[in-house]
């Protein structure tokens, strides 16, 4: 599924047994398996195949399971792609893009993943993650570069790095390449998911970022600790009035519809047909929240 | 012959009037003769009760082969004074001694070369952890243990099941004649509630203290009239791991949504009123709960009327902000608690025998509305088991009041994973019955709540309540583990019994057999 909520994307090391059996007890919207850094190098191969077998035998209750591969630099991606689309992965996540052709290279084997293991073509989803400067300065063809891709995500730690700064709790670093990123991504009709947060125990920080890359207009974010999952569900969860508003956009523009009107005014604010989108969002946002009550 | 929960007690054990467990309330209104200690009058002033060494104490009470002997366990992992007394004991050649304690563990592990050499030979007490546990287990000891809860220990030395032949009592603080308190020393551990019973009972008394104070050292928890012998040591205990300064509360995720669910739970209970009761157990989940509940008695303006049990200082502090109108103390786990106990006005110390024995006039667990305990395993019929471990079957656990106040408490609640590293905790049957099903209302995971069919009440009050996890069949849950970690393996053990689960009523509720 292309468009759904996808508010916290919880990182977990596909090879911790511990870990990997039932992280939906968290609620998180979505749950990365990383392949990558998580994972020793030596131990690959064993974490593809205990990824295997999770996916083949767990039952997920319909959160999106992302794996996120190898770089596309390293001897591991091909089979990283095997393992995950046999398994049944929706939704890869390729990490450090930097151009359209990335995201063509790893389609490539994904399409490959699908005919092998008889996946039906096109089904598993991407997102690209974009972690250097050239990779911010090349968002928006990377993010219209695939059918496939249902997002892309900023990582801060490898950018912070080639920036040659450091992350600061106002994280005005960020700003320009988050800017960018969401930009591109909602000019390519596609949906955008901020950084990790790695100080665990620092909540007021993390909770200012977390309002911070909302404000900004980010979907969601990668975590890496499952407190900091209730944290951001409740800073994106509308508010009452946010859900009042919005329910009573959909009933009147629905009226108007039906006479044929596709502009007017409510409350003094001008409406219109294109608004009902946004609405329908907040109004699935209050009920994945778990706060709406009316019957829309 | 094959007890209420289904378990086969094997009849050679069921010798001088030692009965099979037949239901929570069997011996309700039972009539019974209390035992009585032998007592040495003191009757001359100016006798010195302070004696120069532990062996002078345990020569004057003529300490003999084939004795009882008793501890508490208020100094926890930090206590000095079980193998302090049972060196001296087996350097002065007596053997065949029998250890009545409220609780022993880790700290006790130097005991085990005496199990072996035949000084140490019985075994009562309410938990058993570390390299005791796995002795007894192995078989090492030589008589059969008995695992009381607490209010069973207590109930079982005043209805004289078990007599004790000397007690010896840790204590922070005593005068000369043997007024002693948990308190006013350098080892503090608030309260001396184990003993109380053991100083009453027991015909020889003895006080073992680091910290003499002038007479009279009010008010005492453990009293003069009760005591033979005062001897002073140089540490009766780690003061370190006697009470922490910070009990740190769980941070661990999962467990914090089990006590987010608990106190969910409890809240949409009828039983959630001004003036309800409350006891936690001491592990993780269960101590977070408290932190749950704080703004649900805020909102709708809820004072707790009482709590017992360990007290931890997130309780003091709902005592100090006026939402918990009196504490009832029998053990503290933290610096805090041991400030305040019998200093706050209405922080008391209680007796174990106030606390939980079954056979007393009415003990307070039966008076709790609300238990909150754990387990290691929990089965399809609710039986709980607190005392073997789910991949070995060695004793590594502490009933402790577990199975008091699931018998008191209105509403008793159990809070534990689903699973503990791969293991399944919700399951087909537990390895050793501790806690039988019947006195189990509620078990919350991370993953569904599942209420006991026989409370149709509670499934009412809650099935329309918006839960952090959903409720499910115990059945379901039991599905859900074996789904993710696969039908546990039974555990095979040789026929020898090591140990008997007495239920608190003396009842036998479940055997401990020989590991393989």
């Amino acid at each position: 599924m292309k468009n759904r909520l996808r508010r916290t994307m919880m990182f977990l090391n596909a090879h911790k047994a511990s870990l990997v059996k039932d992280p939906y007890v968290y609620k998180p919207d979505s749950i990365i398996f990383d392949l990558e850094d998580a994972v020793a190098e030596n131990q690959k191969d064993s974490a593809r195949i205990a990824l295997y077998n999770a996916l083949k035998s767990i039952d997920y209750k319909g959160i999106e399971l992302v794996v996120r591969i190898n770089g596309l630099d390293t001897p591991h991606f091909k089979e990283d792609i095997r393992a995950a689309v046999a398994g049944g992965i929706h939704t890869v996540r390729v990490p450090k893009t930097e151009s359209p052709e990335d995201i063509f290279t790893a389609e490539k084997e994904i399409e490959k993943a699908e005919q092998e293991f008889g996946v039906e073509v096109g089904k598993t989803l991407m997102m690209g993650a974009i972690e250097t400067p050239l990779g911010v300065i090349k968002a928006y063809d990377i993010a219209k570069s695939s059918q496939r891709l249902m997002g892309i995500s900023f990582g801060a730690g490898d950018f912070v790095r080639t920036m040659r700064t450091t992350r600061s709790q106002e994280g005005l670093e960020l700003l320009a390449a988050r800017t960018q990123v969401v930009l591109a991504a909602r000019a390519a009709g596609i949906m955008c998911f901020d950084t990790v947060y790695t100080d665990v125990d620092n909540i007021e920080g993390f909770i200012n970022e977390v309002k911070l890359i909302k404000q900004l207009g980010f979907d969601g974010k990668s975590i890496i600790n499952p407190k900091q999952i209730p944290i951001i569900h409740q800073i994106f969860a509308p508010t009452q009035a946010e859900i009042r508003a919005a329910e009573k956009s959909i009933r009147t523009i629905n009226e108007y519809a039906k006479d044929g009107i596709g502009v007017f005014t409510v409350d003094g604010q001008m409406l219109d047909i294109a608004m009902l989108e946004g609405a329908k969002r907040m109004i699935e946002l209050a009920k994945a929240s778990g706060i709406y009550e009316g019957d829309l | 012959m094959i007890n209420k929960v289904g378990r086969n007690i094997p009849d050679e054990l069921l010798v001088n009037g030692v009965e099979v467990f037949q239901g929570e309330y069997h011996f309700h209104n039972k009539e019974y003769t209390k035992a009585s200690p032998t007592v040495r009058a003191f009757v001359a002033p100016g006798q010195d009760k302070l004696v120069s060494s532990l062996k002078e104490a345990i020569e004057k009470c003529g300490l003999e082969d084939g004795m009882t002997i008793s501890f508490h366990h208020h100094f926890r992992d930090g206590d000095y004074i079980v193998n302090m007394v049972v060196e001296t004991i087996a350097a002065m050649g007596i053997k065949d001694i029998t250890i009545c304690a409220s609780s022993v563990g880790s700290a006790h592990d130097p005991i085990v070369k005496h199990m072996e050499s035949g000084v140490i030979t019985g075994l009562s007490t309410s938990g058993i952890r570390g390299k005791i546990g796995e002795a007894v287990s192995k078989g090492l000891l030589r008589k059969v243990a008995f695992i009381r809860s607490h209010g069973g220990r207590v109930r079982a030395i005043e209805s004289g099941d078990i007599h004790i032949d000397v007690a010896f009592i840790g204590a922070p603080s005593s005068d000369v004649y043997g007024n002693a308190r948990g308190k006013g020393g350098k080892s503090d551990c608030g309260v001396l509630s184990y003993s109380v019973v053991d100083a009453k009972y027991a015909d020889k008394v003895v006080i073992i203290t680091d910290c003499l104070v002038e007479f009279p050292n009010f008010p005492p928890s453990i009293q003069q009239v009760d005591v033979d012998y005062v001897v002073k040591v140089d540490e009766i205990g780690d003061p370190k791991k006697i009470a922490s300064s910070i009990l740190r509360f769980t941070e661990d995720p999962r467990e914090l949504i089990i006590a987010e669910a608990a106190a969910q739970v409890l809240v949409n209970t009828p039983y959630f009123k001004d003036g309800f009761s409350f006891q936690t157990g001491g592990g993780g989940p269960s101590l977070a709960v408290t932190r749950f509940l704080r703004p649900y008695m805020e909102k709708q303006d809820i004072k707790m009327g009482f709590a017992i049990g360990g007290i931890t200082k997130p309780m003091l502090d709902l005592l100090n902000d006026g939402l918990i109108r009196t504490i009832l103390d029998a053990q503290d786990f933290d610096l805090a608690s041991v400030e305040s106990v019998n200093s706050h006005p209405r922080h008391f110390e209680i007796s174990t025998s106030q606390y939980a024995n079954p056979f007393n006039k009415g003990s307070f667990v039966n008076n709790l509305d609300f238990g909150i305990l754990a387990a290691l395993e929990i089965d399809t019929d609710f039986n709980v088991n607190v005392v073997t471990g789910s991949d070995d079957g060695i004793l590594r656990g502490a009933p402790g009041g577990h199975v008091d106040i699931a018998a008191g408490s209105k509403c008793t609640i159990l809070v534990a994973p689903l699973l503990r590293t791969r293991i399944p905790t919700i399951r087909e049957k537990v390895t050793t019955i501790t806690t039988p099903g019947e006195s189990v209302d509620v078990v919350v995971t991370e993953v569904g709540i599942a209420i006991n069919p026989k409370r149709q009440d509670l499934m009412d009050a809650l099935q329309n309540v918006k839960l952090l996890v959903p409720l499910r069949t115990i059945e379901d849950l039991k599905n859900e583990a074996y789904a993710l970690a696969g039908a546990p393996e039974e555990i095979e053990f040789e026929d020898q019994v090591v140990a008997l689960v007495e239920y608190r009523d003396g009842t036998i509720i479940d055997v401990v057999r020989k590991i393989k």
